[in-house]
């Protein structure tokens, strides 16, 4: 542009760099990124991580497996349904444990639950990040309801700690199903009016509409994955590529957009919150009948080797990936977190724009901190 | 003068037995502290009601504690604030970062004592009424500019200058708003901007087309003016913290807290005045009744006082390229041709 | 893609490469230290490998032994590999940065620098990500010692 390069060759403009530091309200956690702005315009984005550095995988050669499963409940505590059943799935396919079809269909229902969850916290946070700060409170007030149906069955809300290795803690409670149906019937008529809200809102449209732009060939060599990339195309959900659990046995789509911007992103977990109410729908007229518990040995060692198993948290792709050397402790556990991969678009997003998209774009990519510090 | 302070300056003089000019000064004490009261009253009101009507937006109560429905919740909270410590950081500039709060404080004041509460109470009717309320609100820029630069703050100082170019491009809507509407009425003196309106119906009904549009222009540039969401991102809590006033605390930061509701009260106030009557009544059924002028005024400014803070609690907010490409390239041109057509209703004599 | 065909694309490219298949899902190629850049590069470009996802990248301490774990995706053959390599300098290990091939290696290899010590020539930026930047020590490796914050049995 003709009179810019007029203006940068006239008039002195100095770069800064402004610190959106460990506290703030809009970095969804304590984590810093120190900006080197133009004006206005960022040049340069660096996060900052490790505030909230707990040092898990150490803690975890030193524990059980079934200890360990009660220190993933806090990598990302939003999705701690899924955590859970990712170690305990590992753990059972990796020593030959079976589990029934109720287990599996119990574990499957309160992941989406989770999921559910997790995306009404993103939307409340969405809102009030762009602006609409009455968003917050909508969303909080029906996540509420699924706090209560978790905490009836499974004793606390956020850090459920409810799978095991070879089944699930306690036996669902018996107002569970009717609670579950009366929420997605209650849920079913809601979202269509927060949706409303925010999508055919013409200054929330501007807000995110191109920011942020990611192409499919970029999001698959950041490594990026979860709702963040499949609105950029790449079909990564692995609920469709390596099924576990019952989602053999549910009929539902795997979303994909292909423009990859900030709305594009958000039209995703939208139409993701769709499809988990669509698959609890499915699976909540027959669970199975039998025993919430496989008897298993004590001690639980695994065979000497190393196991890798993949779950679709709420964020993405988490992987859990153990090297045994056949004692009863892990010789060595590595979560391969999603908030961690998705990071790495961050600078790529924001480089040239302003700071009200860098909110958006960090907004939309639902980083949980914690999960990528460990 | 108009009737009020005649009254007070009779008063004086017959039954207290002044003279002439110690009375002239008592009256202006008297009106002085007055004035002060009802800003001070307004203030704390206007908290207490976006308080109550964020909670009901967003289904839950609002303060309900202090007294009944919670109507000493702000006067707890003004009693806290005095209460604190004015901190500041080390590096301000101390002379700036002291006189900036009293900026917005005194133009504030000095716009609501235009104001024409009812016949009888307006403290000054100036013949340049309505111009003089734009020029002192212009010069409340200053004070957020000031406090933003001088507060030795990264974060600050983008606030500060967010608001410098917002206020500075939205007065042009207002102002442009403004002159079509005395196009209309021909003066610019508020009394007889009402005396229009007591002749000729409310403008908004008078001046039909141009004077809707302009109503929507006004609503739109008047909250850009108070730094309301959606334009609020000069103090934008998601993203800077707390922008321009983040560094100031206790006493100062209640200045710039109540300045921008009463901001929001004189916009809204100037609204009302311009377009839907002032103190008059609807089909004129009180307007005989001296002093009955200030409900009607102090409830068709509250009702739109209500429509702003539903904004607010609605919309998200605008990033700053959106809202100057929203006043240069749509805002002003809708004004000036606003203008011409007013220019040509009033000619044609199609007015009501 | 199974096992023997990836065996044999890959075994082609050089000969110091040894595979193991027992105690894994994944085929997994153990790739000498001078040779990861080729044999990554060559993963990613070979239209019937087309390893283009990172996965993870995890440090592990093998006791005498430092190495780096690579677990590479395709996401058009939809199949894994495994990719390790292996140093035993434990006072200066190093190996060459794959951060041009697969960009999602950024933050990972920091990370492994950080909790590990292990530094990777043509990093752009290798610094402390996690722990603070006065930090001594290595974490994750077996032999650290700190009394005070370490969790043992």
């Amino acid at each position: 542009m003709g009179n810019q390069q007029f203006l940068a060759d006239k008039i002195r403009t100095e770069e800064y760099l402004l610190n959106m530091g460990p506290q703030h309200p809009a970095t969804h956690g304590v984590m810093r990124m120190v900006l080197k702005l133009d004006g206005e315009e960022i040049r340069d984005v660096e996060p900052v991580m490790g505030y909230i550095h707990r040092s898990i995988e150490k803690m975890c050669e030193h524990v059980s497996y079934k200890q360990a499963i009660h220190l993933t409940d806090r990598l990302d505590y939003l999705s701690s349904h899924m955590n859970n059943e990712a170690v305990a799935l590992l753990v059972e396919k990796a020593a030959g444990i079976e589990v029934n079809d109720r287990i599996k269909v119990i574990r499957t229902i309160m992941a989406e639950l989770t999921r559910l969850a997790s995306h009404q916290l993103w939307w409340a946070v969405m809102g009030m990040d762009t602006g609409a700060l009455t968003t917050f409170f909508y969303g909080f007030r029906d996540r509420e309801l699924i706090n209560d149906i978790f905490e009836e069955t499974c004793g606390s809300r956020l850090t459920m700690n409810y799978s095991l290795i070879g089944g699930v803690r306690y036996d669902l409670h018996e107002n569970f199903v009717k609670r579950v149906k009366d929420f997605i019937a209650h849920f079913k008529k809601k979202l269509p009016e927060y949706d409303n809200l925010l999508s055919n809102n013409v200054i929330f449209r501007k807000r995110t509409e191109g920011i942020g732009i990611l192409t499919k060939e970029q999001v698959i060599d950041f490594g990026m994955n979860g709702p963040t990339a499949r609105a950029s195309g790449f079909a990564c959900d692995i609920r469709k590529k390596l099924p576990y659990s019952a989602y053999d046995k549910v009929d539902f789509q795997e979303i994909l957009a292909t423009e990859g911007d900030a709305f594009a992103r958000y039209k995703v977990r939208i139409l993701e919150m769709w499809e988990s109410m669509s698959i609890i729908e499915q699976l909540i007229d027959n669970i199975p009948e039998g025993e919430h518990r496989v008897k298993t040995k004590a001690v639980i060692k695994l065979p000497e080797g190393e196991f890798l198993q993949r779950v679709e948290t709420a964020r993405g792709d988490l992987g859990v990936y153990v090297i045994s050397d056949g004692k009863k402790n892990p010789y060595r556990l590595k979560f391969r977190s999603p908030s961690f991969a998705n990071m790495h678009g961050l600078n790529t997003m924001s480089v040239g724009t302003k700071i009200a998209d860098l909110v958006v774009n960090f907004s939309t990519i639902d980083v949980v901190v914690p999960d990528i510090d460990r | 003068m108009t009737a009020n302070n005649t009254i007070i300056t009779d008063f004086l003089m017959n039954e207290m037995h002044l003279t002439a000019d110690l009375a002239f000064w008592v009256e202006i004490v008297v009106v002085a502290a007055v004035y002060l009261g009802v800003f001070a009253v307004l203030g704390l009101f206007l908290v207490w009601m976006e308080r109550r009507v964020a909670a009901f937006f967003q289904l839950r109560l609002g303060p309900n504690r202090r007294g009944p429905a919670g109507i000493f919740q702000t006067v707890a909270d003004a009693l806290k604030l005095v209460s604190k410590e004015l901190t500041g950081t080390e590096k301000r500039d101390r002379f700036l970062y002291t006189i900036a709060p009293y900026f917005v404080i005194v133009t504030a004041l000095m716009a609501l004592a235009v104001l024409p509460f009812s016949y009888e109470l307006q403290a000054f009717d100036i013949n340049l009424g309505v111009f003089f309320i734009t020029s002192v609100s212009s010069v409340a820029v200053i004070g957020i500019f000031l406090a933003g630069w001088a507060s030795n703050n990264k974060f600050s100082l983008i606030g500060g200058m967010r608001s410098g170019i917002q206020m500075i491009s939205y007065e042009l809507s207002t102002g442009m708003v403004i002159v079509a509407m005395a196009v209309l009425t021909g003066t610019l003196q508020l009394s007889e901007i009402v005396g229009y309106q007591q002749e000729h119906g409310w403008l908004i009904l008078s001046g039909h087309i141009p004077a809707i549009i302009g109503f929507m222009i006004f609503m739109i540039a008047g909250t850009a003016e108070s730094n309301r969401t959606p334009f609020d991102l000069v103090e934008a809590e998601s993203e800077l913290g707390s922008g321009y006033h983040s560094e100031y605390s206790g006493m100062n930061f209640a200045y710039y807290f109540l300045a921008e509701f009463v901001n929001m009260f004189i916009i809204s106030a100037m609204a009302v005045i311009l377009f839907f009557g002032a103190w008059l009544s609807p089909f004129g059924i009180t307007d005989g009744i001296p002093y009955v002028g200030v409900i009607w005024f102090v409830i068709k400014t509250l009702g739109i006082v209500f429509v702003m803070m539903w904004f607010r609690w609605t919309f998200p907010r605008f990033r700053i390229d959106q809202l100057l490409t929203l006043e240069w390239k749509y805002l002003i041109p809708i004004s000036m041709v606003n203008i011409v057509l007013m220019a040509i209703v009033v000619w044609l004599g199609l007015t009501f | 893609m199974g096992n023997t065909e990836l065996k044999n694309i890959i075994g082609s490219w050089s000969e110091n490469l040894t595979f193991v298949e027992e105690g894994s899902e994944f085929l997994i190629v153990e790739v000498p230290a001078n040779e990861l850049r080729d044999i990554a590069e060559k993963l990613k470009t070979n239209k019937d490998t087309a390893f283009d996802y990172l996965f993870s990248l995890t440090g592990v301490d093998y006791g005498t032994e430092l190495g780096i774990v690579y677990h590479i995706e395709s996401t058009t053959h939809n199949h894994m590999i495994v990719m390790k390599v292996k140093t035993e300098d434990r006072e200066t290990p190093n190996f060459d940065t794959v951060t041009d091939i697969w960009a999602a290696a950024y933050f990972n290899e920091s990370e492994a620098y950080d909790l590990f010590g292990i530094k990777f020539n043509g990093h752009k930026n290798l610094r402390r990500i996690f722990l603070d930047d006065d930090w001594k020590g290595w974490p994750l490796r077996k032999d650290y010692v700190d009394e005070f914050n370490m969790l043992t049995r």
